[in-house]
């Protein structure tokens, strides 16, 4: 509400007699009583007085940019708001309490917004009076009406801009101008009043939104709130379609209508890597200045004595390996608080990949137990059989042997049908998205076509009913004692690997192989690299499962287990690394 | 358990000797640059999941097509249709072509699929963009044909026949003269079975006029149909041969008569031989080609076949229509003559004709040999012989 270059109006309102008038983009009074607006306008006398984002707003409003089809005025962060209320709402269905939604995830998202200079601050982008009614009317979940102090937020800034501007006009600092004609041309357009704007915005410093990058916000509120999810999860989440990311600018309000530039930024068709979501958790983290997360500790899910348990009793594995895995912990120091407590501002800012390096440490157990060198599993495993074969009346000893031919079936199984999964997924949204006004008759065409052609070809598949959707779970297997068709291995004991020394047990391979011997320690991406062919098949099996489990690379995963050796076995590094500054030799390995 | 890194520490010396190598010793193995490569195939971009998820649907297709699981095809096409929309313009534009020939194998096998289905589906793919209306109404009338729906195929041709669009690509041409070339045949094929019918029917019948005058316009249809489709340079036997033979019917004295026969003598079926007989003889009912030594030269040399193949019925046949008129028309005295004085080949090859059709003592024979006794005492031996062995005239008479 600007009364200081309305006064002069003094005309009583037509619908409400009052007297209180406002200027709208184009330069016409509207009464702000009851938002009525008029046909007259405002001459402009002397420009000298009106702010710089006065001229802009104005010019860009005489030059009002065709519109495609009518609807709500929106800027494409509106659009991700949109989308991050869906996702919050998703994850509340999923188990997460209420908070995630209306405080964490809310607040980060307004520091978000803060920080890119879009709200909540001294100079915004925008300056147009409609974004207000129009975030109003979209957010009408009931968890977001403290919406309220945002609309306000949004309109405050417009008053102070307004008010503080007109005495600094020589000093004001000069943002990115709007420049209207851009987006006038018809093949560049759409649905969003910036989205051709925000796709070329390339701002230092600033992070710009995109969908993965909802993700990350999603899983920073998680963290946060130290939920039962890891990222393997969510993402795992996303692609079963229990979270919308893919074509979830459909839910849309009705009036938002999307088209043009706004498709290359809202629809996406990619699933979420981890790699690439958990880089942009810490990058956001980082943007958004926050501080020390809450204690990650013992009590944690996301502590790696519990999730190592559960993913163990995920791959069927014997409950005793917990045992290895928690000294394995405690050796390494990756049980520590202050090690596991995600950090941004801390100087090196690394957040532990919770579930990666859960299961890495599931790895080198199983590396210590078995070697997996293509030979002593397999040994260890007949003693085992012949073991268990005289005592059948006993709990019988692990054979590593019967378990992975239990999991490779079982897994193949699961993996076949991913992969079906994934090659019958739909990409294309319902009702398609245009890039201009040339092919939009275009894209509903084929889109009428595509629909006719699936029904037809629908009525000729079997009719015989699929497994309809799977309800969201943590676990993607279930093992029970009761099944006699697939072993369940919980109970089973660890003593044929086992043997005793001293007051306590120790591993009867004594021997171990590390799965990187030279960490690079130049500015790439990895610190290793995994070659299929260098390793034992057992190991491949074994990464392979996992990383399947939680569907990353295997070279990911594999990074994971050197940096869990290298923390526990860090005398053995040191050592070589004396060895190598001693001689002047280069060794080649 | 207790001090693990003790325990690990020690045997250290045995563990590098189980180490395997990690950094590869024999080459230089780099798999990054592997990947890097692949990139530069893609223009640096990384594949997206939607290409990923379109090219295992694809091959799914094919795998459940060659194992003829003609359902989970059909799940499958389900999802490959969204193809169609890809934002890359380059596989959207060759989509249509692969889902039409996956998609009619899978209708032209599914158990649950029937001519409408096809003919939808054939109706839609022909309108998704424009180089595929052509080649797809082709296949679509092939199958209609298949299914013995021939009105309806000929619809498909007729309507193809009219495409048009812009410039035509060479391609095009080609499958438009394919569309005319398979138009003609069922033109011929509805001629034929008029034909017969016609055959059926009394000439007292009140139908005939009609019948007779249905299968006239349909054979100048044809005709000019055909005719132009020859013009094009290819190999068009089984259309040629549709032609040539209901031009026999309207026109027996066209120069492709001679052709005709000679691809109707080299048949192997015996109908073909007859006809074959029945076409030389046409050709020579005509004045224009009462001259034709080649003709004659077949008539004479096929009718020594013929007899030798013991067909006399054949022949009587065809010689019982004009015996009353041909002996006047081509053997007269007159034509003897001139023959002679034009051309003595001519004269021997007619004279070779006249004597086994109508016996040594007809005029035209003995003038001939006459005549040749000079200069051709051998060939008119061998006349002499001929006609001694084939006369269908009894020697006695």
């Amino acid at each position: 509400m600007d009364l200081d270059e309305a006064k002069e109006f003094k005309e009583r309102c037509t619908q409400c007699a009052a007297v209180s008038w406002g200027l709208t983009d184009e330069g016409k009074y509207y009464c702000t009583s009851c938002h009525n607006v008029t046909e007259i306008s405002k001459e402009v006398i002397n420009t000298g007085d009106i702010p710089n984002t006065k001229i802009q707003a104005i010019n860009r409003g005489l030059k009002r940019k065709r519109k495609l089809e009518k609807g709500w005025d929106w800027y494409v962060c509106e659009g991700f708001q949109c989308i991050l209320c869906q996702q919050a709402e998703a994850l509340k269905t999923l188990g997460v309490g209420p908070e995630l939604k209306n405080e964490v995830l809310h607040n980060f998202w307004k520091r978000y917004l803060q920080k890119s200079k879009q709200a909540y601050c001294k100079n915004p982008i925008y300056t147009s009076r409609r974004k207000a009614v129009v975030l109003e009317e979209n957010l009408s979940h009931s968890d977001w009406e403290s919406e309220p102090e945002l609309l306000s937020d949004f309109s405050f800034p417009f008053v102070e801009s307004g008010a503080e501007s007109q005495s600094d006009v020589n000093t004001q600092k000069s943002f990115p101008v709007i420049k209207a004609s851009q987006s006038e041309t018809a093949s560049v357009c759409s649905g969003s009043l910036d989205g051709v704007e925000y796709s070329r915005r390339k701002e230092k410093g600033i992070v710009k939104m995109t969908m993965p990058r909802t993700l990350a916000f999603c899983y920073l509120s998680l963290l946060w709130q130290r939920e039962t999810i890891t990222l393997s999860d969510l993402l795992r989440f996303v692609e079963e379609d229990h979270i919308p990311y893919i074509n979830s600018f459909q839910h849309f309000p009705e009036e938002m209508k999307l088209y043009g530039r706004d498709k290359g930024i809202f629809a996406i068709e990619s699933w979420p890597d981890y790699e690439d979501i958990y880089k942009k958790t810490i990058e956001v983290a980082t943007f958004l200045d926050l501080p020390r997360f809450p204690d990650i500790t013992e009590d944690c899910y996301l502590h790696p004595n519990i999730l190592c348990m559960k993913y163990l009793m995920e791959v069927n594995l014997p409950d005793e390996m917990h045992n290895l895995t928690c000294q394995v912990v405690k050796l390494t120091g990756i049980g520590e608080v202050d090690f596991l407590t995600f950090d941004p501002i801390a100087k090196m800012a690394k957040t532990v990949k919770y579930d990666v390096q859960a299961v890495a440490i599931i790895i080198v157990v199983l590396k210590l137990l078995f070697l997996l060198d293509d030979n002593l599993e397999w040994s260890l495993s007949n003693l085992a059989e012949k073991h268990n074969e005289k005592n059948k009346e006993d709990n019988p000893w692990f054979d590593f042997r019967k378990w992975y031919q239990v999991m490779k079936r079982t897994v193949d199984e699961k993996k076949q049908k991913w992969e079906e999964a994934r090659a019958k997924y739909i990409w294309k949204s319902e009702k398609p998205v245009y890039h201009s006004s040339i092919d939009k008759s275009v894209v509903y065409k084929r889109r009428e076509m595509v629909v006719s052609l699936q029904k037809q070809f629908s009525t000729l598949v079997d009719s015989t009913p699929t497994v309809g959707k799977k309800s969201p779970s943590s676990f993607q297997f279930s093992w029970s004692e009761e099944d006699t068709d697939r072993t369940c291995f919980h109970g089973h004991s660890l003593q044929g690997i086992l043997k005793k020394k001293d007051q306590s047990l120790t591993t009867k391979n004594s021997l171990y192989w590390l799965s990187t011997q030279k960490f690079c320690k130049s500015y790439c991406k990895h610190v290793t690299t995994y070659e299929e062919s260098n390793y034992s098949l057992s190991y491949q099996f074994i990464l392979n499962l996992f990383s399947f489990l939680l569907r990353i690379k295997t070279s990911f995963l594999h990074e994971e287990v050197s940096l869990v050796e290298k923390k526990l076995f860090k005398t053995k590094y040191s050592k070589t690394k004396k060895k190598s500054s001693r001689s002047r030799k280069v060794r080649r390995y | 358990m207790s001090d693990f890194s003790g325990e690990l520490t020690r045997p250290m010396a045995e563990a590098d000797q189980v180490e395997k190598s990690m950094l590869s010793g024999t080459g230089m193995s780099i798999p990054w640059l592997r990947k890097q490569m692949e990139t530069v195939e893609t223009g640096g971009k990384k594949e997206k999941d939607f290409a990923k998820t379109t090219s295992a649907c694809l091959g799914l297709i094919q795998e459940a097509l060659l194992k003829h699981q003609w359902e989970k095809a059909a799940e499958y096409m389900h999802s490959y249709f969204q193809i169609l929309e890809d934002s890359d313009a380059g596989k959207r534009q060759a989509a249509p072509e692969i889902i039409w020939r996956l998609g009619s194998e899978i209708l032209y096998y599914h158990p649950k699929s029937n001519v409408e289905t096809f003919s939808t589906f054939a109706d839609r793919m022909k309108n998704i963009g424009v180089m595929n209306y052509l080649k797809i109404s082709l296949q679509h009338a092939l199958y209609l044909l298949h299914h013995g729906m021939l009105e309806d195929a000929n619809r498909s041709l007729s309507q193809a026949e009219t495409w048009r669009y812009g410039e035509k690509s060479s391609s095009q041409d080609i499958l438009i003269n394919l569309v005319q070339a398979y138009k003609g045949l069922l033109q011929y094929y509805t001629w034929s079975k008029k034909k017969m019918e016609l055959s059926k029917l009394d000439e007292e019948d009140y139908a005939y006029g009609t019948a007779t005058q249905n299968m006239r316009s349909h054979s100048w249809k044809t005709s000019v149909n055909l005719s132009a489709l020859i013009q094009i340079p290819g190999v068009w036997d089984p259309f040629v041969k549709s032609y040539v033979e209901i031009l026999y019917q309207i026109v027996p004295s066209h120069k492709l008569m001679l052709e005709f026969h000679r691809i109707l003598r080299n048949s192997d079926k015996e109908e073909h031989h007859k006809l074959g007989l029945e076409v030389l003889f046409a050709i020579l009912d005509f004045a224009g080609c009462t001259k034709n030594i080649t003709a004659w030269k077949y008539l004479a040399k096929y009718l020594k076949q013929t007899l030798m193949g013991n067909h006399l019925a054949w022949v009587q046949d065809e010689w019982r229509s004009r015996k009353n008129w041909w002996p006047s028309f081509h053997f007269s005295y007159f034509w003897a003559k001139n023959d002679w004085t034009e051309d003595k080949a001519l004269a021997c090859e007619k004279a070779l004709v006249a004597g086994i059709l109508l016996g040594k003592g007809c005029r035209y024979f003995r003038y001939v040999s006459k005549q040749g006794h000079q200069g051709l005492k051998k060939k008119m031996k061998r006349m002499n012989r001929a006609v001694k062995s084939y006369s269908i005239v009894d020697p006695g008479l």
